[in-house]
């Protein structure tokens, strides 16, 4: 059996795994536009503010397609798929045949045409190792940043070049920072911590045009402030890499539509990780979930579908635990809708906030600001929609645990 | 494998497992310098859930399929083929709590001390016998196979 | 009154390079003793609450607590001691009877420690336990005067009802409400273990119990609560129980807090209501009263079981027993004034009743001159506190013996006598299901077993010593003890020589 897979990251890494859970001896083809070997992603803010050492970039150990038995072509593009001979295309002219073909290749940061950008030397998207490797050739301490996009992306961004930089100042249309994932409540600390650390905002706001020839030199608002810049980072958002797959037949919306096990319209061919447009097992809609353990998780699914396998895919939903200068912050599911009740729980002490959002007797939802301890039994809730009112307790109490699940559950789970 | 399991039916909610849990994840390994010399203060790999009826530790399942170690962005949170065991690798850890959100046990304890990792049981694996099993005054606690796997 | 005369008894000491602050100590203190300040971020104890349980000494990690008894002094004084006065003090406040919990503390003489026993040399030689056999079983209840056999030597007589201990030990009687039924559950599979009995005590007995029928004492007390047909025959022998050592002449009192469902159950009794047990048996005036309800005892149990009467130790002793033999008990229990309690008026516990050695060899005596010595199993108890206890006892006369707070030391109880709290934070004195947790009966029974199988081996060891192989060889033999200190009288009473003679 020929396992071939477009692309190098979460997903990849997902599918590798639950193939050989399976199939130790089918052969795995992995093709990649990027050289390195399969590296973190979201690591690469914390190589750039010097927390992670370049060793420890990698995600799997260094022998990893090694152990696996993995061939790898690194540095390659995959130009086209024919689904009928079941071959992929390189662009080096050569051709690799498949049985199975996953699609990973994941999105690209798109930048929104703006006045006086053309390809300066020093604008940047935030996605790839390359890209922190170019911008850390080009910052001393001194160095003004610009990033444009206050999302994960870009507050990751700032929040690695904070520290080493002179500044960052960052540019968000929406009236506040992760507008995607929080609401406004949650987003006030989170911006408060990000501005004591060296970090300006200018919210609500987009930039009217850059100034610079060979390099940005400035950034100008709508409103006329005017911005220094040494490097400029775009961090608006991103769009999956389809091409190649709507080219060959694949049904796409904004990413690939997949179904439950990841298979798309054409027979043999899966899609996984941000290049999907999957089913949120929350909502029942379909939606891009770009994040890293759900783009692994999806990888496996796929490869469990290759093979054959028994072993089931949960779903994927939305969730995310991210931290910035120490405030840590995990949210999951839909945060705000009809027909949602929210819970609150706050200690007064720490300003720390527990909110949860909940639908017709079930937990869809939730935002934790500073205490994030055992959050995962929220998130067994959410996924196993177990009904609030089977709980002993309420999901704002003191004590809530596995206890609240009732006595004969709880037993059950703490003796797995 | 053989995992630890609380007897919630014993367990009096104490928290002498915490202290010796600290104490066996600490430099010297004696239980005073470990609480009050040692900076910064090894962190228990356990939670003790406490209530009118029911108490019990409750400790890192080591689950056959672990979602922490799906869930981990850096790798670092893997399951040894050989042993069973599901150990963070905190060299590579860089304290997203990504495995904090994933595991349905909520069984990750967060070390924020000098560097942020995820701290979690290792069934003493240096010790040779979890230390909170020896430790428990009311024999609530067992180490034990029960070829119970998740 | 606000003002308080006395001070507190203990004091709490923290050795404060040891403390690790884990608050384990005020976690398992069921008098809140202990607590984390948070403004020092240190822990403080507040010693007025202490009963010098040593729970939280026990537990402590890092061995950082002690408690001492407060040696605040009056000026010396050898009659008004420091209790004396304090007392008064406390009955000043309160205006109420003094009550405590197990047996007499006083400085009373032990007898036991006054005698010593014989051992082997040179005529008689002793016996090597670990090579040759050692019987220590024992056969308690009635013996028919004369045995007969037909001439092919099968056994004619028939034979009142026995039971057989596998050593002449058995647990006391404590009621389930006085102490937890994880104390009741490890003792009776401790004693099934063991091939002996427990006692169910006046609490009656629990459904749950009955698969160890087959060890169990059922205890017919004043009260008679949870006497039933089936709780009748459940048990494999029946006791009457008269009195108490440690509070003869009054009854009982459970307080009606301790009475939750189990016990409410066990008792057949309203939850909430109050157990009393009154002085007398409201049907025994007379000792032929007491004859009707053995026999009725027996009738209601087919005349299977052995009847025991159980007596406190006190001033008449051999008559009551020379009594009680003839009304048709098959074995009769004296309680000395040691004897353990869960609550007593301390007066009463302190200054009533007479030393079970005394007791012993009086009744015992008594019953041989009567020539009814074999009618009667005698079984003895009042702080049984060790083997050689157990061996004078028996050489004194005794068939077996009771212990009681031997028994709830091995599981963990530390003496401190505020058992009439409710808050024994051993798990063994109360019904809060917080802290009878913990008790794990486990490591309780496992307790028993291993205190039961020292003592059997000391006892192999002490009969060996004397060149005696049998248990019922040592039974009344005077001669293998000898009294050391003992005035005349004493030595008359006990029946035993001096050291020398």
């Amino acid at each position: 059996m020929k396992y071939v897979i477009i692309g190098n990251s979460a997903a990849a890494v997902g599918c590798i795994e639950g193939l050989r859970k399976c199939d130790k001896s089918g052969s795995i083809t992995v093709i990649s536009d990027e050289t390195h070997h399969v590296y973190s992603r979201p690591l690469i803010s914390y190589y750039l503010a010097g927390k992670v050492k370049p060793d420890n970039m990698v995600y799997r150990h260094k022998d990893f397609y090694e152990k696996n038995n993995v061939t790898t072509m690194f540095g390659r593009k995959a130009v086209s798929i024919d689904p009928k001979a079941k071959k992929v295309a390189l662009d080096n002219g050569k051709s690799v045949a498949y049985d199975k073909l996953l699609i990973a290749t994941g999105s690209s940061p798109f930048v929104p045409p703006t006045q006086g950008l053309k390809d300066q030397s020093n604008v940047f998207t935030f996605l790839k190792y390359d890209d922190a490797l170019g911008i850390e050739k080009l910052i001393n301490p001194q160095s003004r940043v610009v990033v444009v996009g206050a999302g994960l992306i870009g507050l990751k961004a700032a929040e690695g070049l904070a520290p080493v930089t002179g500044g960052v100042d960052v540019i968000e249309l929406a009236p506040r920072v992760l507008p995607m994932i929080l609401d406004e409540q949650a987003a006030a600390p989170v911006q408060k911590r990000l501005e004591e650390n060296g970090i300006t905002f200018h919210l609500g706001i987009t930039a009217e045009k850059v100034v610079g020839d060979k390099k940005v030199e400035k950034v100008i608002l709508k409103d006329g402030t005017e911005l220094p810049c040494d490097v400029l980072v775009m961090g608006v958002g991103v769009r999956p890499n389809v091409a190649e797959a709507k080219a060959a037949g694949v049904e796409v919306n904004r990413g690939i539509i997949v179904d439950d096990a990841m298979r798309t319209n054409v027979k043999d061919i899966y899609a996984a990780g941000d290049v999907t447009e999957g089913v949120d097992l929350i909502t029942g809609e379909r939606k891009i979930m770009a994040l890293w353990p759900n783009a692994y998780a999806q990888g496996r699914a796929a490869a469990y579908d290759m093979c054959g396998s028994k072993d089931d895919f949960d779903g994927v939903f939305p969730m995310n635990a991210v931290g910035f200068f120490g405030l840590s912050m995990i949210t999951a599911g839909i945060q705000g809708g009809d027909g949602i009740e929210v819970l609150v729980k706050r200690n007064e002490q720490t300003g720390a906030t527990r909110r949860f959002f909940v639908k017709d007797d079930k937990l869809v939802g939730m935002i934790l600001v500073g205490d994030v301890d055992r959050a995962g039994i929220y998130t067994y809730l959410i996924s196993e929609k177990i009904p609030l009112s089977s709980l002993d307790k309420a999901l704002t109490d003191d004590n809530f645990g596995l206890n609240a699940l009732g006595y004969e559950k709880m037993k059950e789970r703490i003796s797995s | 494998m053989k995992k630890v399991y609380a007897d919630e039916k014993w367990c009096l909610g104490c928290g002498l497992c915490k202290v010796y849990c600290r104490t066996s994840h600490s430099q010297t390994l004696d239980i005073i310098k470990a609480h009050k010399l040692e900076s910064p203060r090894p962190v228990e790999r356990l939670h003790i859930e406490t209530g009118d009826k029911v108490n019990f530790a409750l400790q890192c399942r080591h689950c056959d399929d672990p979602k922490c170690v799906q869930a981990c962005i850096t790798g670092a949170m893997q399951k040894d083929p050989e042993t069973g065991l599901v150990l963070n690798e905190t060299e590579r850890c860089v304290g997203c709590w990504t495995c904090v959100l994933a595991c349905p046990f909520g069984a990750i304890v967060r070390d924020e001390g000098s560097k942020k990792v995820a701290a979690k049981c290792d069934l003493c694996a240096a010790m040779g016998e979890p230390e909170c099993v020896k430790h428990c005054p009311n024999n609530a606690l067992k180490y034990e196979d029960r070829g119970e796997s998740l | 009154m606000s003002l308080q005369l006395g001070w507190p008894d203990y004091l709490v000491e923290r050795d404060e390079n040891r403390c690790i602050q884990c608050e384990v100590c005020a976690k398992q203190c069921a008098n809140e003793v202990h607590k984390l300040d948070p403004d020092t971020g240190k822990m403080v104890a507040d010693e007025a609450k202490c009963v010098n349980c040593h729970r939280c000494v026990a537990l402590c990690p890092t061995r950082a607590l002690k408690i001492r008894v407060n040696d605040l002094e009056f000026k010396p004084n050898a009659n008004w001691t420091s209790n004396s006065i304090k007392e008064i003090y406390k009955q000043a406040a309160t205006g109420s009877v003094l009550l405590s919990g197990m047996g007499n503390p006083k400085p009373f003489p032990i007898y036991w420690d006054k005698m010593l026993i014989n051992a082997s040399q040179v005529t008689n030689p002793s016996i090597d336990p670990l090579r040759e056999p050692m019987e220590t079983g024992v056969m308690l209840g009635r013996k028919p005067a004369k045995l007969e056999f037909d001439k092919n030597g099968k056994l004619l007589t028939k034979m009142p009802p026995q039971i057989k201990l596998s050593v002449p030990l058995m647990f006391s009687a404590m009621s389930f409400g006085s102490i937890s039924r994880n104390a009741h559950e490890a003792l009776a599979r401790a004693a099934t273990e063991l091939g002996i009995l427990y006692n169910t005590g006046e609490g009656g007995l629990a459904k749950e119990f009955y698969q160890y029928g087959q060890n169990t004492i059922v205890q017919v007390a004043s009260g008679r609560f949870g006497v039933h047909a089936e709780y009748l025959n459940t048990g494999a022998m029946l006791e009457i129980k008269i009195g108490q050592g440690a509070k003869p002449g009054i009854g009982g009192h459970l307080p009606g807090e301790k009475v939750g469902e189990q016990v409410s159950m066990a008792r057949m009794i309203p939850q909430g209501s109050d157990a009393i047990s009154p002085a007398p048996h409201h049907d025994i005036y007379s000792i032929e009263d007491l004859r009707q309800l053995i026999y009725s005892l027996k009738e209601a149990t087919n005349y299977t079981k052995p009847v025991s009467v159980k007596i406190a130790a006190v001033h008449n002793a051999p008559a009551i027993a020379s009594g009680i033999a003839r009304a048709g008990a098959d074995v009769i229990a004296i309680d000395g004034f040691r004897g353990g309690t869960g609550a007593a008026p301390q007066r009463v516990r302190d200054n009533v009743g007479i030393p079970i050695e005394l007791a012993l060899a009086a009744v015992d005596q008594r019953l041989r001159e009567e020539s009814i010595r074999h009618e009667v199993s005698l079984v003895v108890a009042g702080s049984i506190r060790s083997s050689a206890d157990v061996v004078k006892a028996i050489a004194l006369g005794a068939d077996a013996c009771y212990i009681g707070s031997s028994a709830l030391l091995a599981i963990g109880c530390h003496m401190c006598q505020t058992c009439y709290t409710g808050k024994c934070n051993w798990g063994i004195a109360t019904q809060r299901d917080d802290l009878v947790k913990r008790l794990n009966p486990d490591v309780a029974t496992q307790r028993l077993v291993n205190l039961v199988n020292a003592w059997h081996h000391e006892i192999d060891e002490m009969l060996g010593g004397m060149g005696i192989n049998a248990i019922e060889s040592l039974r009344g033999n005077r001669l293998m003890l000898r009294g050391l200190g003992l005035n005349q009288k004493e030595l008359d009473v006990l029946g035993i020589k001096h050291a020398g003679e």
